[in-house]
């Protein structure tokens, strides 16, 4: 179990050599990124490791994902958010008249699309700051319950019994994957935006819209998660 | 390029902070722990003090042009209640919104890239047929 600095003040958050991290990985295409950055370029200092591999507390994450909003303002002009990159990524692959595709997309969403990219670094980057073993640490209460679903494994960011390439010719794994996939795309380009777009950017901006779509998002998740998941899984 | 630099910042955060997590969002939605609601709190204010600066201050950005803080289309109402329904109903069964689901692509949870694909897909349904939703 992760121990976060807030809930374990001090340094207890326990000094392992920076090799026990580097030969326990579970991906093999990280263990071998991983072998390439300590052999051939990054001289990372353990306790620097120790610092990165710590998961941020909510109320420093919460600003920090918040500075969002001011960063795209002042160095792009632009409003932050990001479900509009799927509406570019059909725009520049389906050859269409549709209007809803028929624009400029490089000009409009060039800048969206190359900050989807560089979330994907980041989550790269951020998942080689990740210590073996990692587990989210969830309440007792929310465990219990996913465990009358049957979920057993707690590792890592994401259930991967239901996350798996096998889990395709389930039921219960096609309909989170591809159903929630699906509603995911047609509901922000239906509901024009994403936690991101109404949640934060249009919540500050005190947007009618997107309070209003902001409600929705979680009426949304809590039937999600308090019927179907449970209806799909058990 | 700034764009990749800034999204590196965003997706790096998104993991530490761990509200990419399908755990987490099942926490919240469970309402188990103030975790993720502390985090919309925080990230909202953060973003309304931001822009109260900016307008008070008349900030602009750094090629020098005024910063534009567009509205929204107000006038409609179906469509952000409707459409966020639905995406709330992916959120749920994911368990990811659209930035972590890039964030944690690149974590090597190649997997995700099923719900990507699907959410193209839902975006490209949703063109197909506007026309005859009510917004």
């Amino acid at each position: 179990m992760i121990e976060t600095f807030w809930s374990e003040p001090g340094l207890n958050f326990h000094l392992r050599s920076l090799n026990s991290y580097v030969y326990n990985k579970g991906h093999s295409w990280q263990f071998s990124l991983n072998c390439f950055f300590i052999q051939h370029s990054l001289n990372i200092d353990p306790m620097f490791y120790e610092i990165l591999a710590r998961p941020i507390p909510w109320y420093v994450g919460g600003p920090l994902l918040g500075l969002m909003v001011p960063i795209l303002f002042i160095i792009g002009n632009k409003a932050f958010g990001i479900s509009s990159s799927y509406r570019h990524v059909c725009a520049a692959v389906i050859p269409s008249k549709l209007p809803f595709f028929n624009y400029d997309w490089k000009k409009t969403g060039g800048w969206q699309l190359q900050l989807a990219v560089g979330i994907i670094i980041g989550g790269a980057i951020a998942m080689y700051f990740t210590p073996e073993n990692y587990q989210i640490d969830i309440t007792s209460g929310t465990t219990e319950t996913l465990r009358s679903y049957g979920i057993s494994n707690f590792s890592g960011y994401l259930p991967e019994e239901l996350f798996n390439w096998n889990s395709l010719i389930s039921i219960s794994g096609l309909s989170i994957l591809v159903l929630g996939g699906f509603l995911i795309g047609f509901g922000t380009r239906y509901g024009s935006g994403c936690t991101a777009g109404h949640g934060i950017t249009g919540m500050a901006t005190f947007q009618k819209a997107s309070l209003i779509a902001t409600i929705s998002f979680f009426i949304g998740g809590m039937l999600s998660a308090q019927f179907l998941i449970p209806l799909i899984l058990k | 390029m700034r764009f990749i630099v800034i999204g590196i910042y965003f997706g790096f955060v998104l993991m530490k902070t761990e509200v990419v997590s399908w755990f987490r969002i099942q926490e919240m939605f469970l309402f188990d722990h103030i975790f993720m609601y502390g985090i919309f709190a925080l990230a909202i204010l953060t973003g309304v003090i931001s822009v109260f600066l900016i307008r008070k201050f008349n900030i602009k950005d750094i090629d020098g042009n005024p910063i534009q803080i567009n509205e929204k289309d107000n006038s409609k109402t179906k469509r952000y209640i409707f459409g966020g329904l639905l995406f709330g109903l992916g959120w749920g069964l994911v368990g990811t919104c659209p930035g972590p689901l890039y964030a944690l692509i690149g974590g090597g949870y190649l997997i995700l890239l099923i719900p990507l694909f699907s959410a193209f897909a839902g975006a490209a349904v949703y063109g197909a047929v506007q026309s005859k939703l009510p917004h």
